[in-house]
């Protein structure tokens, strides 16, 4: 059965970011790296991947914006090509094909139409030179670039290894111990070398370079931690000096110097950024604790913000003044994720671990840490050879409120093994560490399950733990029994199980968590959860258990279990035998938790293939070969937050939930029946252009000005068409109109003409004496009524005005309001006439 | 981007008795006054009104003593032969005793002579009382005979004999003022209602009861007698609730304390145990030199004072805690000054500037910070540090070797600081907690300064001992072995016989017995 096309493979997540150094946009608003095949672009101020531009077939090796162009971005890969970008937009301009694989690109503002790449030399192996390029400005979306004239033989493949120094001047490289420098005008080549000398703590290899951006400095760090800076007069070859700058205790991995050149920025494997004042006094600053391994230091171009590239994907801005402002933080790769793929039941968010100690917790959805649990709560110490305590297995209650966590530490003699119990504290939205259990087992912990019952979780809730000591415990939740002490819950030691004095290695419930499976080395035993009797055992020879689940829903029944002698095994737990086998080497065998399906990952001969399957029959539902070329890791299903439309019948089993992967490389992967265009998200097509103008105090200030008087504007607007409303009203008329002599007393007209003035209810009160007012507002809403009738009325015959300037002219109060009654009675009869 | 973690001091839990906060309320008293009396103390009896005197009857006399006078304020001796069971009105104004003659006097606490003296039981009178309606008295003899009299005519009301042994005590109700209750040798205890000729209810407590209680409610009735505290709901027809078995002798007297929610009986195996009237388990327990014959607990929980057999009256007064009010007070100008414009609201206006919190590291964490390993390890060797929280240094140690770097912080000491390191590690290595990374120390102490053995007598003493240390707790282990494999052999025979073990008790249905360890 062969996959249909529709279903495709997508990366979404946890590339590489170790390409190139990252690099600013002109204003410092974005920041661009390479991602993988990607790059991806990120705003500065919001954190958030703005951006993703693909279209290299391979790793990207080098990014570079257009010095000509600041808007338009080179990019190089390994797959031989260049591509020019308008990443505002995220399209790519042009593509120039240049052939052999790209290791490093540079870009010069004095170069017109040439970039610089690294290229292995043809013929030999692991010698490369810098070649630069010349870019056709040929009409058409793709352009072959053959014109490849070489500048420098014999350089390093890492990009951090070759400097342009002032203004392009010329051109420095290091490999090993030797130190070239070309000069482009005079068409010089100038060595050095370090003598080669081991100590304890490394050789004095190159490791990376910088070149001082107006004086002929070159920086040069190397692997025992020195940093050397050579100033030179490098036209003639002996006179040159160097002073030494030693602060790092292991290789430097990246230097940069600032954008006036006063200062000098190093990092290394410590995770310390070190800021070098001057040169000749050593004065240094330290922004210590970024988390992991500095990989690239990159400045921006006006001097403002720095980055720092870590070895786990992280991206750190730091203020100009050694502040930390900001982290990008992605899928964050970790040496060994011994932890698996767990999804949170509250947030949906993938768990596996993070930087060291932590645990980290991953938004599928936004490609973002949400954010990352301390659980070893141990200062770490980033040195090399050091055994430190680090996080193993991770568990979740069914609705996320308890999350358990072993932690271990390797020694010669004996693990020192913790068992955590972390409780989800609502008013702090975080984890509450509740109970640690020092050396639960006496040796590692090989897997560890809640009893997933939905409804019982408060008191029943019981975690199994199995270990390589030969038993599996089972851990139940004890509350404190004096009643008048505050109510609080701990976790103790309940039962502890064993079989044969095999080592157990899984450990599983059904899903109603009546009953327990531990397999135990090539045995499956199952357990009573109440009673901890041991009910039967399964036995499918040869090869020890690696993988056990139970069947789901309708196929509850069943218990799956895979075997290193590469079976899959399904057993009937109601006649206790086995319902089928297959040969079939699984590496990971992944239940659905929302329907019956299982999804079992092989490992056959360099590809990984899919298998799902229902456990009640033996032939897979879907299968996909060749689902990476790595190896697969680890796999989860994350449940969909609704219930996805999916056409073909076939991939039904992705309706309920999706399915991610966990590559060697710590790549994320998911199976996708979407095409691209429907996965992007809509916010990221817009990118407004004013945005990208920088604020200035001035425009900040012209924009309160402006905002002020456009306000002013509308107010006034405003006042004067009240003002002709109110002339409009033909009270007002009337009465600017009606001769004096026949008018009324004064005293009279005023609260005619005052009422007529009312315009709405709001201020409705504002105009009447204070003993009225109760009486008053029930009446406003009638009055303006009244209002609109009596105009009407004096447009129809005679004005009430004349009528009521008969009457006697002293009205007193309760006369006016038996006026008013009257005035409200229903005059239309008139009309009738 | 991560602040500084400091090292983490692991916590263990504490073994043994756990401290709540009945413990530290039980505790605050001060150490306790023994006052000599002439004979055994069968009766205490603090007066309800201020200054609360309390009433000490034994052998012959009564003596009133002042809460915190050594000395008695008054003494009744116009008896014969022993005084028995001293009581004050709820007024305080009037004390009642029964005499081993049969005779029951009532005395006017600021006179000398009875005020009326109530004859009638033919042997001696060991329990007396006031109703609460404060003119009658009921009292219980050994005629077996519970009676009650009349204040102002001196005359018996009504006399019940229906027990059919000495009655040794009684209680009034405080709710209603025709009810009273006695209980006797013949192990009942009987509750009568005046208005009638005969008792109204009897309870089997099984045992001679000793003690009864009532509940201020007047619906929970507490009986002791034998090894046993029984309490019963009245209401439900005399229903046992609980059945407390926490003494191992003869409980004599039972008080609860003035909130009501402690009741506390004394016992001949010489403990006042404490237990909550919700839970009815112990929740603290005094000991004492002497078998305990009686026990009284002063309004607000004041003093406790308790009688014992032979003669001693021993009283403890509750620990003032007004000192750390006064510190207090100093200090609040101070802090005051210190939290001012703490609450101040910031208005729209406002441009905030916030200022960094500024975290307080300890010392060895400033160094571990700076990676100064050698004068880390040193300021924890500090003494304070060293005696009182070697927790702390063990932890730096830890993380010391975490780092890899115990070794360089170990090596390079001289003489003084390695008979200090070796001291420290010879005292603790024995300790459970400590032992994974005290040995690894004391490991590369020996692997560093193995070549100095021998030049300094200091050292060579400080590693015999911690040879001798390490040995004599190897020699204890294996003796906790051994004990361990005879235990299993024993548990090995039991496992059969709890399965019978367990349905005997499934059958016992409403009577909950609730058995501690008695043997504290």
């Amino acid at each position: 059965m062969v996959a249909p096309a529709a279903l495709r493979v997508v990366r979404c997540g946890g590339s590489s970011l170790h390409g190139a150094r990252a690099v600013f946009s002109a204003d410092s608003k974005y920041l661009l790296c390479a991602a993988g095949d990607f790059v991806k672009m990120y705003s500065v101020a919001t954190e958030e991947t703005l951006r993703l531009m693909g279209g290299h077939a391979d790793l990207v090796t080098g990014i570079q914006l257009n010095p000509h162009n600041r808007m338009q971005l080179y990019s190089s890969s390994l797959d031989g090509s260049i591509k020019l970008w308008d990443f505002m937009d995220g399209i790519p301009i042009k593509t120039f094909t240049v052939g052999p694989k790209l290791l490093a690109l540079y870009a010069l503002a004095s170069c017109e139409d040439s970039v610089f790449v690294v290229i292995p030399k043809s013929g030999e192996r692991d010698t490369f030179q810098l070649v630069s390029v010349k870019l056709t400005k040929a009409a058409g979306q793709d352009v072959e670039a053959k014109e490849l004239s070489v500048v420098l033989d014999g350089v390093d493949a890492s990009p951090k290894r070759i400097a342009f120094g002032r203004e392009g001047e010329y051109v420095a490289s290091v490999k090993d111990v030797n130190l070239q420098v070309y000069f482009f005008k005079q068409k010089q080549l100038n060595r050095f070398s370090v003598s080669a000398t081991k100590t304890k703590s490394g050789n004095n290899h190159f490791t990376c370079m910088a070149c001082h951006p107006t004086q002929d400095c070159i920086a040069t760090g190397h692997a025992d931690g020195k940093i050397r800076l050579w100033y030179a007069n490098f036209y003639h070859r002996k006179e040159y000096t160097f002073t030494t700058l030693h602060w790092h205790h292991d290789s430097v991995m990246d230097l940069a110097f600032s954008i006036e050149g006063t200062s000098l920025l190093s990092g290394g494997v410590e995770s310390v950024l070190v800021l070098w004042h001057n040169e000749s006094d050593c004065q240094k600053d330290f922004l210590p604790r970024l988390g992991s391994a500095i990989e690239y230091i990159s400045m921006s171009s006006d001097g403002t913000l720095c980055c720092t590239l870590h070895t786990d994907n992280r991206i750190t801005i730091i203020n100009s003044n050694l502040r930390f402002s900001k982290s990008i933080q992605g899928l964050i790769k970790s040496p060994d994720i011994k932890t698996g793929l767990v999804v949170d039941p509250r947030t949906k968010a993938l768990v596996l671990n993070g930087e060291p100690g932590h645990l980290q917790f991953y938004c599928l959805r936004s490609d973002q840490q949400l954010f990352s649990l301390d659980i070893v709560q141990r200062q770490y110490i980033h040195q090399a050879g050091l055994k430190q305590a680090d996080l193993v297995k991770v568990a979740f209650s069914a609705q996320g409120k308890w999350l358990a966590t072993v932690e271990e530490r390797e020694e010669v003699t004996d693990p020192e093994l913790q068992l955590k119990l972390w409780f989800y504290d609502e008013e702090t939205q975080s984890f509450k560490l509740n109970t640690r259990i020092n050396m639960p087992h006496d040796d590692h912990i090989t897997d560890m399950c809640f009893r997933d019952m939905d409804e019982l979780e408060d008191d029943s809730l019981i975690l199994v733990t199995a270990g390589r000591d030969c038993v599996f415990k089972v851990w139940m939740m004890v509350e404190d029994t004096d009643p008048e002490a505050q109510q609080s819950v701990s976790w103790s030691c309940d039962f502890v199980g064993s079989y044969h004095n095999y080592q157990a290695t899984n450990c599983c419930f059904s899903e109603d968590g009546s009953l327990l499976a531990v397999s135990f080395e090539e045995t499956v035993t199952v357990w009573d959860s109440v009673t901890w009797d041991l009910k039967c055992t399964f036995c499918h020879p040869p090869g020890k258990i690696r993988n056990i689940c139970f069947g789901r829903l309708t196929c509850s029944k069943y218990l799956i279990g895979a075997t290193d002698g590469g079976f899959l095994c399904c057993w009937n737990l109601l006649s206790c035998a086995l319902e089928w086998s297959a040969h079939l080497n699984v590496s990971v065998l992944q239940p659905d938790p929302l329907s019956e399906h299982i999804a079992a990952v092989s490992w056959l001969s360099k590809e990984s293939s899919l298998f799902v399957f229902k456990p009640n029959e033996p032939r897979p539902i879907y299968i996909q070969r060749n689902l990476s070329k790595e190896k697969i890791q680890l796999a989860a299903f994350v449940p969909r937050d609704e219930p996805e439309m999916i056409g073909s019948e076939k991939y039904l089993w992705l309706r309920r939930s999706q399915l991610f992967f966990l590559t060697d490389t710590q790549e994320l992967m998911t199976l996708s029946a979407k095409s691209l265009e429907e996965r992007l998200t809509p916010s990221s097509k817009q990118l407004a252009v004013e945005e990208s103008l920088p604020v200035t105090p001035f425009s900040l200030l012209l924009g309160k000005h402006r905002r002020q008087r456009s306000q002013e504007g509308t107010d006034l607007g405003k006042l004067i068409v009240h003002n002709k409303h109110e002339q409009d009203s033909p009270a007002v008329k009337e009465l600017l109109h009606t001769p004096a002599h026949v008018l009324p007393s004064a005293s009279f007209l005023c609260p005619i003409f005052i009422n007529s003035l009312l315009i709405s209810k709001e201020n409705k009160s504002a105009e009447e004496v204070a003993d009225e007012v109760d009486m008053e507002s029930e009446k406003t809403e009638d009055d303006s009524d009244e209002e609109g009738e009596v105009t009407e009325m004096e447009q129809e015959d005679k004005s009430p005005t004349e009528l009521l300037g008969e009457m006697t002219c002293k009205l007193s109060k309760s006369q006016e309001k038996e006026l008013r009654k009257i005035r409200k009675m229903d005059y239309s009869w008139i009309s009738a006439f | 981007m991560a602040t500084y973690k400091p090292v983490v001091v692991q916590s263990f839990p504490k073994l043994g008795e756990r401290i709540t906060q009945d413990t530290v309320y039980w505790r605050g008293y001060k150490t306790p006054v023994q006052i000599k009396e002439f004979g055994a103390v069968n009766k205490i009896d603090f007066s309800p009104v201020p200054p609360y005197n309390y009433a000490v009857t034994a052998s012959s006399r009564i003596h009133i003593y002042g809460r915190y006078s050594q000395e008695p304020v008054k003494t009744f001796s116009r008896f014969k032969d022993a005084a028995y069971c001293a009581t004050y009105r709820d007024d305080g104004n009037l004390l009642v005793a029964g005499s081993e003659e049969g005779s029951i006097r009532l005395f006017d606490i600021s006179g000398r002579a009875p005020l009326r003296q109530f004859d009638g039981h033919t042997k001696a009178v060991h329990v007396v009382g006031f109703l609460s309606d404060k003119y009658r008295i009921f009292s219980g003899g050994d005629d077996y005979s519970s009676n009650l009299w009349d204040i102002p005519s001196a005359t018996e009301i009504v006399s019940y004999s229906e027990h059919t042994d000495y009655v040794r005590c009684g209680c009034a109700s405080k709710v209603n003022a025709d009810v009273f209750i006695t209980g006797s040798y013949d192990h009942t205890v009987k509750l009568f209602d005046a208005r009638t000729k005969s008792s109204v209810m009897t309870i089997d407590h099984g045992q001679p009861v000793e003690s009864v209680l009532l509940f201020p409610s007047g619906g929970l009735l507490v009986s002791a007698g034998g090894r046993y505290v029984k309490v019963w709901d009245v209401l439900k027809g005399g229903q046992l609730l609980v059945s407390l078995k926490n003494h191992h002798k003869t409980v004599t007297c039972l008080c609860l304390n003035s909130s009501g929610q402690r009741l506390l009986s004394g016992s001949l195996d010489r403990h006042v145990k404490i237990y909550s009237t919700t839970s009815y388990k112990v929740v603290h327990s005094f000991n004492y030199a002497t078998s305990i014959l009686s026990l009284a607990l002063s309004p607000e929980d004041e003093t406790i004072v308790v009688g014992m057999t032979n003669g001693v009256l021993n009283v403890k007064h509750r620990k003032p805690e007004e000192r750390k009010e006064k510190s207090q007070s100093k200090r609040q100008p101070a802090y005051r000054t210190y939290v001012k414009g703490r609450t101040y609201m910031p208005k729209q206006e406002d441009f905030c500037v916030s200022k960094p919190v500024k975290r307080v590291l300890r010392k060895y964490d400033k160094l571990l910070k700076s990676f100064q390993s050698s004068k880390a390890l040193d300021a924890v060797l500090e003494p304070p540090i060293r005696l009182y929280t070697p927790e702390v240094t063990v932890a730096v140690m830890q993380e010391l070797h975490r780092r890899g770097t115990l070794r360089s912080a170990l090596a390079g000491r001289d003489e003084k600081q390695i008979n200090l390191l070796l001291t420290f590690v010879a005292r603790r290595v024995i300790e459970p907690r400590f032992t994974p990374v005290l040995v690894t120390v004391a490991d590369m102490i020996t692997d560093i300064y193995q070549p100095v053995v021998g030049q300094s007598a200091i050292v060579d003493r400080q590693f015999l001992k911690l040879q001798e240390a390490i040995g004599k707790e190897i020699d204890y282990q294996e003796e906790l072995l051994e004990v361990l494999g005879m235990m299993d052999t024993l548990f090995a025979t039991f496992t059969k016989k709890r399965a019978t073990y367990l349905e005997e008790n499934k059958s016992n249905g409403l009577t909950e017995t609730i058995e501690t360890n008695t043997n504290n």
